[in-house]
């Protein structure tokens, strides 16, 4: 059997908001082994995104725990999460949230900036992650000279440039036309099956979820559909 | 590792106008700082540079300035054939000389101030270094005639080559224009000291100018005048003389230039706080995105801090670029010792611009601090979701 790689047990998340407490996740167990790649359905407020930040680290559960590749996130301290998710976790946005003031080569390193790599080998890997997306074209044109599927790319040659362990991805097609959000399935489903990337995706798309190896249903904050594909 | 420099410096140029309105802000606010200081330091260098290392200069004891001091001829023949005074051919190097103040409009201006008159004996000229003159020719002994300093005759009303003006009822006519080495001496007007005794009244001395034989004398022979108490005295080394009355009308300089810096630099820090928390606002999703990728909270407020010195620099230089063409004008003031004015340049020296962009600095830190805060604060989940 695969490693895990995330593990969540009896997760619970309630947050305040505008005076009144809403439960996002409510005692929610998930497994998610090494090289898997799963889409988080469901509709909004669901809890989806707020699982997948929980697994970013960048939230915290109200119960339970959250282990990523043997860490309990619920252990680390602010600083200690951020040098940890700069490590472990690739995170590709719905709005790709790029540095408008950078070059699509100066985004990609942003996250080696935080490792010990010399700049000849920094250099090396955002040249290779650009070129697993197709963009070693691109390298010097700034976020507002790439189209929306090619911001989109770039984004994605950032969360891969460090080796991350688990890519989390929330609605990465959901700014995209047809085509473009093809094409970044295309690359996801490339990390996953060709560099056994570990990917879990949000999205509310069914024709993206259906490149997952499988789909899980949220609803009101729990799972209520583990659905493999066939 | 913070963010890299770029990032900031690419962020403060996104923004132009909001940059170019704090910077002038900051800017305006270091060129006063700067000029007041350059008035002041300008002063200083004057008088620093008017004294000379062998010279002594006797006052009444008691006497705060040589306005209000008085040494009588006895005290003043006493004086020269002290042990330590130096000789030229077998002549003590002593001279004495007597002040008063004549009140002159300024060029262009109905308000005037008053100038002083130094009445100068034979041996005085032996005694200063720097003095020529430029135009015209000096006084005659025992004649009511005058040389005025090129600086006080471009500063005030009829006071050029020609002209006459009035000591009590003495005319005095002027007959030459000297410089004298940016000195002190270059805000006075001189004439025949016995001209003035007799022009005044006075039948008395305001100072004696003494040189000494070496520097090992200069204390001794200080202490031996303030002992003697038949003399009632006080001797005290001419560029010590000068750099007290420099730091008095300096330090009054620099106090009100300090006050008004630092209330134009509370307004210039506030307008760098709005500057600085706009650019937070507007950047907050990108600060959720930069926490995702691994930065830290301390790399997200240093990060807007640099910004700000970035900006706050921009102004040090536009600061410096404002007051640096008045380095070396010429001005003039009231200096608090003598009662009369002080006329010198704007001097903006090396250890000024430092303190400047130090000062511009410290207001882009004050402006940059609870932005950055705030910046670095911000629950990743809450700022991802800014648009």
């Amino acid at each position: 059997m695969a490693e895990l790689v995330g593990k969540i047990r009896g997760v619970t998340k309630l947050y305040t908001r505008d005076g009144f407490d809403v439960l996002a996740l409510d005692n929610v167990d998930l497994d998610i082994p090494e090289g898997d790649f799963v889409a988080l359905m469901g509709p909004s407020g669901s809890g989806k995104s707020t699982l997948l930040n929980l697994l970013a680290g960048i939230d915290r559960p109200t119960n339970g725990d959250v282990a990523v590749m043997g860490t309990t996130l619920g252990n680390l301290s602010e600083s200690q999460l951020a040098s940890w998710r700069n490590r472990h976790v690739g995170y590709i946005f719905q709005s790709f949230n790029l540095i408008p003031v950078l070059t699509a080569y100066e985004n990609v390193e942003l996250p080696l900036l935080l490792t010990d790599l010399k700049k000849a080998d920094r250099k090396r890997s955002v040249e290779t992650a650009l070129d697993l997306v197709g963009l070693a074209d691109r390298m010097d044109h700034r976020p507002k000279q790439l189209s929306g599927g090619q911001e989109q790319r770039v984004a994605i040659a950032r969360a891969i440039v460090a080796d991350p362990d688990i890519i989390l991805a929330d609605e990465p097609t959901g700014n995209l036309d047809a085509r473009s959000g093809e094409e970044i399935m295309s690359i996801l489903t490339t990390l996953n099956e060709k560099l056994t990337k570990t990917i879990v995706m949000v999205t509310h798309d069914p024709h993206a979820a259906a490149f997952a190896k499988r789909q899980l249903h949220l609803e009101k904050g729990v799972l209520v559909e583990n659905v493999g594909k066939s | 590792m913070a963010l890299p420099i770029k990032y900031n410096i690419r962020n403060v140029f996104v923004r132009k106008g909001t940059t170019a309105a704090t910077a002038i802000s900051i800017g305006i606010t270091v060129a006063v700082f700067l000029m007041v200081m350059a008035l002041a330091r300008g002063i200083d260098l004057t008088l620093q540079s008017s004294g000379e290392p062998l010279n002594l200069i006797v006052i009444r004891q008691g006497a705060t300035a040589e306005l209000v001091s008085d040494i009588d001829q006895e005290k003043f023949d006493a004086l020269k054939f002290l042990d330590g005074v130096a000789t030229e051919n077998g002549e003590p190097l002593a001279a004495p000389e007597a002040i008063t103040l004549v009140y002159r409009p300024r060029k262009g201006q109905s308000q005037g101030a008053n100038v002083t008159i130094r009445g100068i004996g034979p041996k005085s000229n032996d005694l200063r270094s720097g003095f020529k003159i430029t135009d015209g020719r000096t006084f005659q002994p025992g004649l009511a005639e005058a040389i005025v300093s090129r600086r006080i005759a471009d500063r005030f009303q009829a006071l050029d080559l020609g002209d006459r003006f009035k000591i009590q009822s003495s005319e005095f006519t002027i007959v030459g224009v000297f410089e004298a080495g940016g000195k002190a001496f270059e805000s006075e007007i001189w004439v025949d000291i016995n001209a003035l005794k007799s022009a005044t009244n006075r039948p008395s001395y305001s100072s004696v100018l003494l040189r000494v034989k070496d520097a090992a004398t200069l204390e001794t022979l200080a202490a031996r005048i303030a002992d003697d108490q038949r003399l009632q005295l006080k001797a005290t080394p001419e560029i010590k003389w000068y750099e007290d009355q420099g730091s008095a009308t300096s330090q009054t300089i620099r106090g009100l230039g300090y006050f008004i810096a630092v209330i134009m630099a509370v307004g210039a820090g506030f307008a760098g706080m709005n500057t600085m928390y706009a650019a937070v606002s507007h950047r907050t999703q990108e600060i959720g995105t930069l926490r995702v990728l691994g930065f830290s909270r301390t790399s997200i407020l240093l990060s807007f801090v640099l910004e700000s010195m970035a900006i706050a620099i921009l102004g040090v230089a536009i600061g410096i670029l404002l007051a640096l063409p008045l380095n070396f004008v010429s001005t003039g003031t009231n200096n608090f010792v003598t009662f009369s004015e002080i006329a010198f340049n704007f001097r903006v020296t090396w250890d000024l611009v430092g303190a400047a962009l130090i000062f511009g600095a410290g207001i882009g830190l004050f402006g940059s601090l609870l932005p950055s805060i705030r910046a670095s604060r911000f629950a990743i989940v809450d700022a991802l979701r800014e648009t």
